[in-house]
């Protein structure tokens, strides 16, 4: 159990051992308030690969195994909202921006240890949805990133093979954003009440 | 050469050209592509690989899959936490005892929430024989796609249908348990459960003897399977590959070891590993883990403390867990089972992310395909335990 | 030697192809339609309502206060509340379900609106041989099909329903008991202030 969370203090060595060891890493915490107190490093991502890579082969962690790769949807409502609303804020003064964000949960099987947790986010949510592709570092991330860019839309520069993975390949949008308009170009089940009756009354009374 | 009496060599052309190289016949073999799936007997469920082949070997492949896809991610972030606890059972079904828990666990963490010790002693007894049934069906539906037609997986199943029975009696359900709460569980176990778990676990090590001296030495299995989709264990890890497959390659990680959670520390128990990271590797330490698993629940059934199982204080409606996130993972008997949550203190949680074991174990099905033949892809996609209920979500 | 392995695995079956004649751990399977395994006295399929007494219509415990249709994660329970109350066990007024529909086509046996009704009155049935042809009609519960006797819930799980009725008897008795005191705590007041008048006025008649 000691090793599962990682200890605030711990979290800022890291980040200080990144900086120093990558030029203009700028590696800043993120805290996260819960009783969960898994904290996270949030990465430049121009340098992010760079960072990803020392983490793994050089630094004193050896951050071998990436588990998970999730990808956040962070629209202007979500942020501006009241303090208690915000999960995650930034220790750094620069608020947060409305972005998409990738999270990574890396552990150590070597030394096992972890989750060290990494965050990198877009610059904002409609065009410049770049982030840097950490499959190449981690394997792991392959089919995760692939479900990222198909349900977020982050685009992960350098992935191998970027295509959409759940959703058919025609399909456009991404569903998992937040603010995300089901399409109504399908038949609906009829159920006995409710909206979804009424959706289905209107497209029969439309079709006759 | 002279054909072999009473082989109709007319009714095979190909075959004989093949095997003798007679004149006229192409020389080398032709590339075809295959599409195996979506409904195929051997893909455990809708799912599809693209395969290229030259002759009978491998060149390519690729997995598609999303037939069963349902954003389970999406309806949970529309539903309270509360009721995102029976659409897990639906990820990997074979398992929603394992499912519940690394739910319950991951929300315990983001909210902070203790569990009594009963609870806890109650999740190890359900998680394990969920793995006992996961994994004997899954060696059954293995030697299934060997041609072991019936047979062993029919003995697998009349085990199964014990558990199952154990999780109805206990439950209500059979698969769909919605059995664990946050804070600990639905409803207490009683002295009578623990008496029929006892027999059925005590039964089970007969069980795995009869299963084993049925297949485990069988030639024939020993043929299709060692040397077969080979893992090398820098891949697996890099690939972020878990639980036995993983294991199986040798490297050891078990997270029931590693980190611990819930009171794994207090059993006695051992990691079986592989050493080769092949087919029959994998298959062997399912049985080996089951046997462990066995020494598990012998133990738990029998130090079981009394008290509460669940947390008086955790609140069944209007749970709000303060804002903020968290990870958390179990060795669910196909790999590691992590949900991610972030909390903006409202009802529904923000994000729910499920990192599904299936899923990320099909990374590196490729590179255990290539140069092997078609027929060995069926039984390597067997191996690695998927269930597209999870890999799909 | 080959072949010793598939020669013991030959064993391993015949063994149990014999034993399954004698033994009956052996024989495994029953011819469904004809034969049936007992249910197991948790087994839970769809929920009912129950009700107390010989008419349904009366005797229905729920008070269509609307929560398990607010928690029910598929949304397959419709509920639309009745004008007039009427009275409940503990004689207190209280609204009756007007409508109260289950789309068993969509409810998923998930037994959460058990779980979350304060009022005993929703609970999980056992029979699985549901069939139809009409999506509405004969998947559609209505009200008076999901009524069932508290005699019918004693018949199915009896151990729970036991404890339910319990539940209920001691919630009356806390109500009594609460009634009681209210009423003595009223009684007390009343005679305080009777007391306190009496005194007030020989103190105004003292003063006259
Ligand atoms: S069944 Fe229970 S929870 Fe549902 S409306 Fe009736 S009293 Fe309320
Ligand atoms: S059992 Fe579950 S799905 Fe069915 S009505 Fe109750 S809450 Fe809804």
């Amino acid at each position: 159990m000691e090793n599962e969370k990682a200890i605030l203090p711990e979290v800022q060595q890291i980040a200080d051992a990144i900086n120093a060891a990558v030029k203009n890493a700028g590696v800043t915490v993120s805290i996260n308030p819960s009783p969960a107190e898994q904290h996270s490093l949030l990465l430049f991502p121009t340098k992010a690969r760079e960072c990803a890579q020392w983490l793994k082969a050089e630094s004193p962690w050896q951050l071998d195994y990436l588990s998970n790769v999730s990808g956040n949807d962070w629209p202007e409502d979500a942020i501006t909202k009241q303090t208690p609303k915000q999960p995650v804020k930034d220790a750094g003064e620069e608020p947060m921006h409305p972005c998409l964000e990738a999270v990574y949960h890396l552990y150590s099987i070597r030394q096992s240890l972890g989750p060290i947790i990494i965050r990198m986010r877009t610059e904002n949510r409609s065009d410049k949805v770049e982030l840097p592709s950490l499959t190449p570092i981690w394997r792991s991330a392959e089919l995760q990133e692939r479900e990222i860019f198909d349900l977020y839309g982050i685009h992960f520069e350098g992935h191998p093979d970027l295509r959409r993975l759940l959703m058919w390949d025609e399909f456009e949008d991404h569903p998992m954003r937040r603010d995300y308009v089901e399409p109504d170009d399908y038949d609906y089940e009829p159920t006995p009440h409710g909206d979804v009756l009424k959706k289905s009354l209107t497209q029969q009374e439309g079709t006759v | 050469m002279t054909p072999s009496p009473g082989r109709p060599t007319e009714a095979m052309p190909q075959f004989e050209m093949h095997a003798t190289g007679v004149e006229g016949a192409t020389e080398g073999t032709e590339r075809m592509e295959v599409s195996m799936g979506p409904h195929h007997p051997s893909t455990h469920g809708v799912f599809r690989m693209d395969v290229e082949l030259e002759g009978e070997t491998i060149t390519k492949l690729k997995p598609v899959f999303g037939y069963l896809h349902r954003n389970h991610e999406k309806i949970a972030e529309s539903t309270s936490y509360l009721g995102s606890m029976p659409y897990t059972d639906r990820l990997d079904y074979f398992n929603s005892m394992t499912n519940n828990w690394a739910y319950a666990l991951s929300v315990e963490k983001l909210a902070g929430i203790e569990v009594p010790e009963r609870a806890e002693y109650i999740r190890v007894i359900t998680a394990e024989l969920t793995r006992l049934q996961n994994h004997v069906s899954l060696i059954g539906f293995l030697v299934q796609d060997m041609g072991a037609l019936g047979t062993p997986l029919m003995y697998a199943f009349r085990e199964r249908e014990r558990i199952l029975d154990l999780f109805e009696s206990l439950s209500g359900a059979r698969m769909m348990c919605n059995y664990m709460r946050f804070g600990g569980c639905r409803c207490d176990v009683s002295a009578d459960w623990i008496k029929q778990a006892q027999s059925v676990v005590e039964a089970f090590p007969q069980f795995l003897d009869e299963f084993e001296a049925l297949i485990s030495e069988n030639e024939v299995l020993m043929a299709r399977s060692q040397h077969v989709g080979i893992l090398k264990p820098e891949l697996a890890i890099d690939a972020g590959v878990a639980g036995p497959v993983l294991r199986a390659t040798g490297v050891n990680y078990d997270l029931r070891k590693v980190d611990g959670y819930g009171i794994y520390d207090r059993f006695q128990f051992r990691v079986p590993l592989g050493d080769h990271g092949d087919v029959y590797d994998r298959y062997m330490i399912r049985v080996l883990e089951m046997r462990e698993s066995v020494k598990i629940l012998q133990q738990a059934l029998a130090e079981i403390p009394n008290g509460d199982y669940v947390n008086p204080k955790a609140k069944l409606r209007g749970f709000r867990p303060p804002p903020g996130e968290a990870y958390g993972r179990i060795e669910a008997p196909k790999g590691e089972l992590g949900f991610y949550l972030i909390s903006d203190g409202s009802p529904k949680p923000y994000r729910y992310r499920v990192r599904p074991p299936s899923l990320i174990n099909l990374t590196i099905l490729e590179d255990m395909c290539l140069g092997q033949t078609i027929a060995d892809a069926v039984i390597i996609l067997g191996s690695i335990d998927i269930v597209l209920g999870e890999v799909d979500r | 030697m080959i072949g010793k392995g598939i020669l013991k695995g030959m064993v391993e079956t015949a063994r149990n192809l014999t034993g399954s004649f004698h033994d009956p751990d052996r024989l495994t399977t029953v011819e469904y339609p004809e034969q049936k395994i007992p249910a197991k006295e948790n087994a839970r399929n769809f929920p009912f309502l129950i009700y107390d007494g010989d008419d349904w219509e009366t005797g229905l415990r729920c008070v269509s206060c609307q929560i398990c249709e607010k928690e029910c994660p598929p949304q397959c329970i419709y509920i639309e509340k009745d004008k007039e109350k009427k009275p409940d066990f503990l004689g207190k007024m209280q609204m009756q379900p007007k409508i109260f529909d289950i789309d068993v086509s969509v409810c998923m046996g998930c037994q959460i609106c058990v779980e979350v009704c304060p009022f005993e009155s929703i609970r999980m049935d056992n029979d699985f041989e549901y069939a139809g042809s009409d999506r509405f009609k004969s998947l559609l519960l209505t009200k008076d099909q999901l009524a069932k006797s508290n005699k019918y819930y004693h018949s199915i799980h009896p151990t729970e329903a036991q404890e339910t009725d319990e539940i209920r008897v001691q919630k009356r008795e806390d109500h009594l008991a609460k009634e009681k005191a209210k009423a003595e705590k009223l009684a007390k007041a009343k005679k305080e202030a009777a007391s306190k008048a009496a005194l007030s006025k020989a103190e105004t008649a003292k003063e006259e």
